[in-house]
């Protein structure tokens, strides 16, 4: 099944992808999709992830069509 | 409620006073408005900041800001409620964020805007990338309180 995938940020710059459209297999969790994208480098606890901008968990499964976006902490409003 | 994401500069006392006279509110019922506008600075962490890239996710960024003032509006007894966010290129001095909330009494609308700018803050998808006198870096954290 096919799957759409963004980076953001810092995370983007890193990994060297914005946009890309990947084949998955069935039961591929979000940890996977990150480890078919980003061999080299092992998910830290500082990378967030949503599954069609929602927040969602690293073992969440993916399904055909979903946006998955990998990006780091946020930093929106000073407190 | 009301959610906007703006990619230019804007004058958050003007779009508040456009906003009110749209003529949407009732009132003879708001006894509580509470304001926040929230400015770029051009210092961070002891460093001088030219200007600043704020990047956010399109689409989730608008999405989590109006789960947010939904969630606001069960949690207090709420009129109405604003945010306006800027996104793109800043400057120092340039309005980032307002964040208006309008109810019968007080204590809704003061707890209610400090709600909205803490989840804002946390969980809300942007990002920062400062330029500096030599370089730019992306903002790893957010200043303590």
């Amino acid at each position: 099944m096919r799957i759409q995938v963004r980076f953001f940020a810092a995370l983007r710059e890193r990994v060297g992808i914005s946009e890309r459209v990947i084949s998955v297999p069935e039961n591929t969790s979000i940890a996977q999709v990150w480890s078919l994208l980003v061999e080299e480098e092992v998910m830290s606890n500082n990378v967030l992830a949503a599954k069609n901008m929602e927040y969602v968990h690293l073992a969440t499964l993916v399904a055909e069509g979903d946006e998955i976006a990998f990006f780091p902490p946020v930093t929106g409003g000073e407190r | 409620m009301t959610v906007t994401i703006l990619d230019r500069a804007f004058d958050p006392w003007h779009h508040l006073a456009e906003y009110q006279n749209q003529g949407t509110q009732r009132a003879g019922q708001i006894g509580a408005t509470a304001v926040f506008i929230g400015t770029m600075r051009d210092f961070n962490q002891d460093e001088s900041v030219q200007g600043m890239l704020l990047e956010h996710y399109p689409g989730m960024t608008e999405g989590y800001l109006e789960k947010i003032s939904d969630e606001a509006a069960r949690r207090w007894d709420l009129l109405d409620s604003l945010i306006v966010h800027r996104v793109g290129e800043l400057r120092p001095g340039e309005p980032i964020v307002l964040v208006a909330v309008w109810s019968a009494h007080r204590k809704a609308a003061f707890e209610a805007s400090r709600f909205l700018m803490e989840e804002l803050k946390s969980k809300a998808p942007f990002w920062k990338k400062e330029q500096l006198q030599e370089g730019a870096r992306w903002v790893e954290r957010n200043t303590p309180g």
